[in-house]
């Protein structure tokens, strides 16, 4: 029996912790990125201003005239009186306005802490301003305190999303191969190279949950063959979702690394069963494959048995390693900030994990097969592929590709982190900017792995 | 364009703010509690408070930024917060060892009535605060006021607690700096130096939030205001706070427990207020103005007088925090320059005022605002109406400087996309050399790069 994990549980109060919060996760990581969504933040000014374009998540509107609302940070603000008297007619207010000024398509409400503590109800405000507005506007009870972490905040979102955006227009995206990309932010413009590839593929990517993402794609999701999840931890919720509700298969796919993204694009030209899509992709990865190989060659000499650490995120620590595998880097340590035991220990512990107090708070959606729309066909044909090997909503989590006498632990605290790299001396430590110049302080070079400081890493740092 | 949406058309918001000139108290007292000795802040909420104002002020500064939380879950919003506090107050003196814990409320925290006094109180009843260490308790909800409400809370809670009266008055003066670079710190010492008047500062981020790579990570750096030099303050001659909005609390506070009375002036950015705050140096300090400072002034108007021609009559578009743009928009109007729109989300009747007074033979054009929806959204649609020549603000300001085509001159907080703030002081006669120094750049490497080709000129 392996060990358990703990993980997904409180952080001691006192701790210098890397996490946030329920809303940071919900508003910052899930739908911040989208950018035809008009957010508003209702609470206290701090909340909204945060998560005001901090995450580097960019978006390229398809012309200079598109709507893109990224760039604007919205709050209700609130005020000692709203805190005493209540906040919802503020709030219904700032919509009015927000309204008037940028006639958004659709409209997220995020609850901050006070929100909930004096009892606004954000869902209520929604229902009458929607019925006021004529457009879609829903709100997230994504109060900071709901959780232990950011990973509540993407659990609400997904709920949220699925129940009030996905399925509004059944009009499908024109293409052979229809997909949605789940849980990948377009940090950096990540999104921007893989959307690159799946177009020469000749892959339709209908939504992405989300980065360089629309409402409207969000909208006809359910219309695909296939979800991708790249980031498992904050976005799973949905593509389980979509499996049951519409009988969307998914598969986990990871876009970090050469050699995974090879693997990845692959594997989702072989679920279509498209000699020429197959032929295609191969050529493709091979072409790129080519180039990377003498980027490898340069920095192979460098790279070649050093050690790395990271602790970032709930899927990012694992994807990263076969980035640095490929560079013949050894992950010594690592963990997440704020993964579950089934991204430690794969997907198969799911049934095992026992809910407690601070996961019970946030909804579980009861989903049903929608009768009109749920495609059997799609359910057939992944019994199918099963049969013949084809691996779908599988993922085996971090610990299979930890070595023996690696370590693994689970929100580090900013004492460990010390203890850590005094003791193991690594080549370069990945986490967040928090963390980032109290290593970099220590003489060891150090990467962010959510809000990238892109290329080059001084790794003669010591000789200076 | 990238703030597409932005249209010149005004519309009268009464509860929204989009692209706010301001952000919320406790990241103001976290800044502040930096800014002394061996002091660790601590944020009495969620955990997301405490992460969100670490990064910014780790983005700001590229410097390790320490902070605790009381990471509160809904049992704790439900039940109050103090197991969480007293169970951190424990943690942290046995994993991080500071001399002090600041800890300050958040709006979860005060909306649920959360009483930090009583609980440092608690925990140093219960023996949980270790023999000569301090846990001071502030309150800063983030619903009223703005990050500076929160800094000025945070540097009255030191002196409440710490300043005390031996009876015997001191020589030194003490200067309480508002919110400022570590850099401009270093710089109010440097000249209090060159003066010869000893001085008590607070809060002092220099040697704290600049600190050099040694290869070692120090989690209390060198710098920062001792509790010792809080202590004397109650002795000191004279307070002089520097900055209305941050340090009059503080200054009140003082006076109030210790009896030292108090003047309030500028933050010392651009000429006059530099002038201000040495007469006050030496005035309460009984000191002579050396020739060092007055050649550092002279230096100051002859490169004014030298570039007159390419600053006035300059349009600026400025926005900050009150302490600082008032004495920067008073020095840009000295120097024949025009600051037609000015917000600050930092409410206070004084800044229209003060604004008024500076405005109103100068520049009566100047449309100004402050306060609740006094944000970027509003000025950049005054833009809209009429443009400018030049923006002065945080680095908010660059998706306005690149739809407008305008410079960009980086002043004040948050500058998360360039460097150079906590190393060169913009205060004092040599701070206003630099910030003269950066406005010609902008303007001038502007018109370099867009007159027609006919019109570029070797010479300037």
């Amino acid at each position: 029996m392996p060990q358990e994990v703990q993980s997904n549980v409180r952080t001691i109060p006192g701790i210098i912790s890397q996490r946030g919060c329920t809303y940071a996760g919900c508003k910052g990581v899930v739908l911040g990125p989208t950018r035809d969504i008009l957010n508003l933040v209702h609470g206290p000014v701090g909340c909204s201003y945060y998560a005001w374009l901090t995450r580097r998540n960019q978006t390229k509107p398809e012309s200079e005239t598109d709507v893109n609302f990224m760039m604007y940070c919205l709050t209700s603000d609130m005020q000692d009186e709203n805190i005493v008297l209540g906040g919802e007619k503020k709030l219904s207010q700032a919509i009015r306005e927000a309204y008037e000024i940028f006639k958004p398509h659709a409209i997220g409400l995020f609850a901050t802490c006070p929100v909930g503590l004096i009892g606004d109800d954000i869902h209520a405000v929604a229902r009458k301003m929607e019925a006021e507005l004529g457009i879609n506007i829903f709100g997230f009870s994504c109060e900071g305190y709901r959780g232990v972490s950011q990973s509540a905040g993407h659990h609400i979102a997904n709920n949220k999303v699925f129940t009030d955006v996905v399925g509004l227009n059944d009009t499908p995206d024109e293409g052979k191969f229809r997909i949605n990309m789940l849980g990948e932010y377009n940090i950096g413009g990540d999104a921007f190279e893989i959307e690159a590839l799946l177009e020469e593929m000749g892959i339709t990517l209908t939504a992405s949950f989300s980065g360089n993402s629309s409402v409207y794609g969000m909208e006809k999701a359910h219309t695909v063959d296939l979800n991708l999840v790249m980031c498992h931890r904050s976005i799973n919720y949905i593509a389980e979702m979509m499996e049951k509700k519409y009988g969307i298969p998914w598969i986990k796919v990871n876009f970090i690394g050469a050699e995974a993204t090879a693997k990845s694009l692959i594997k989702i030209a072989e679920y279509f069963e498209d000699a020429e899509l197959i032929s295609k992709t191969k050529a493709i990865c091979e072409r790129e494959l080519k180039k990377v190989k003498v980027a490898l060659e340069e920095v192979k000499p460098i790279t070649n048995g050093k050690l790395a650490m990271m602790f970032v995120g709930g899927s990012r620590a694992h994807h990263y390693q076969e980035l640095f595998n490929e560079m013949g880097m050894d992950t010594v340590a690592a963990g997440y900030e704020f993964g579950h035991r089934d991204d430690y220990e794969g997907r198969q512990v799911l049934p095992d994990i026992k809910v407690d107090a601070d996961s019970r708070n946030i909804e579980e959606l009861v989903v049903e097969k929608d009768p009109r729309l749920y495609d059997q066909s799609k359910q057939d044909f992944k019994k199918k592929k099963e049969a013949e090997g084809y691996l779908f909503e599988h993922y085996e989590g971090m610990m299979p590709d930890m070595k023996k006498n690696s370590l693994v632990i689970d929100d580090l605290s900013h004492y460990e982190a010390e203890v850590l790299i005094e003791q193991l001396k690594p080549a370069v430590f990945c986490a967040g900017i928090k963390e980032k110049y109290v290593i970099q302080k220590m003489g060891i070079p150090m990467k962010q792995l959510h809000s990238y400081d892109y290329e080059a890493l001084m790794l003669h740092l010591a000789e200076l | 364009m990238l703030l597409r949406h932005t249209t010149d058309k005004i519309i009268d918001r009464s509860a929204l703010t989009i692209n706010p000139a301001k952000t919320c108290q406790p990241i103001g007292a976290m800044y502040a509690a930096l800014g002394v000795h061996g002091c660790l802040p601590h944020s009495h909420g969620s955990q997301g408070c405490c992460s969100y104002h670490r990064s910014m002020l780790t983005r700001h500064f590229k410097e390790p930024v320490m902070a605790a939380t009381s990471s509160f879950t809904e049992g704790a919003s439900v039940f109050g917060g103090q197991a969480n506090m007293l169970q951190a107050v424990t943690t942290i003196f046995s994993t991080y060892e500071p001399d002090i814990i600041a800890a300050h409320t958040t709006c979860l925290s005060e909306t649920i009535g959360d009483d930090l006094t009583q609980m440092a109180k608690k925990a140093r009843d219960e023996g949980k605060i270790p023999a000569g260490r301090h846990m001071i308790g502030t309150a800063t909800p983030s619903y009223v006021g703005s990050h500076i409400t929160g800094y000025a809370n945070q540097l009255t809670s030191f002196v409440n607690y710490f300043a005390e009266t031996t009876g015997e008055k001191s020589k030194k003066l003490n200067i309480l700096a508002g919110w400022c670079e570590p850099s401009d710190m270093r710089e109010i010492k440097r000249l209090a130096k060159l003066m010869g008047v000893e001085i008590n500062l607070l809060p002092d981020t220099s040697d704290v939030l600049d600190t050099p790579m040694t290869g070692k990570y120090r989690m209390y750096p060198k710098g920062g205001t001792t509790i010792p030099e809080m202590v004397s303050m109650g002795d000191a001659k004279k307070t002089i706070g520097l900055g209305h909005w941050c340090t009059r609390g503080a200054a009140v506070a003082l006076e109030n427990k210790c009896k030292v009375s108090f003047v309030i002036e500028d933050l010392p950015f651009g000429l006059k207020a530099t002038d201000r705050f040495i007469q006050a140096l030496s005035k309460y300090g009984i000191a002579k103005i050396p020739t060092e400072i007055t050649d550092e002034r002279g230096r100051l108007v002859d490169m004014i007088t030298d570039m007159h021609q390419y600053l006035h009559g300059k349009r600026v578009a400025l926005w900050g925090d009150p302490d600082e743009i008032i004495p920067i928009a008073e020095f840009l109007v000295d120097i024949d320059m025009k600051p037609v729109y000015i917000v600050s989300g930092t409410p206070g009747k004084h800044f229209m005022e003060r604004m008024e007074n500076i405005m109103t033979v100068k520049c009566p054009e100047a449309k100004y605002k402050n306060g609740e929806r006094a944000d970027l959204f509003l000025l950049h649609q005054w833009i809209k109406q009429q443009g400018v020549d030049l923006l002065i603000g945080n680095t908010h300001g660059k998706f306005i400087a690149r739809d407008e085509n305008t410079p960009l001159v980086r002043v004040g907080f948050p500058i998360i996309d360039r460097v150079g703030h906590s190393y060169f002081p913009l205060v004092g006669y040599t701070g206003a050399i630099r910030l003269v120094e950066k406005m010609l750049d902008a303007i001038l490497d502007k018109t370099d790069a867009t007159c027609p080709e006919e019109k570029l000129e070797l010479v300037m």
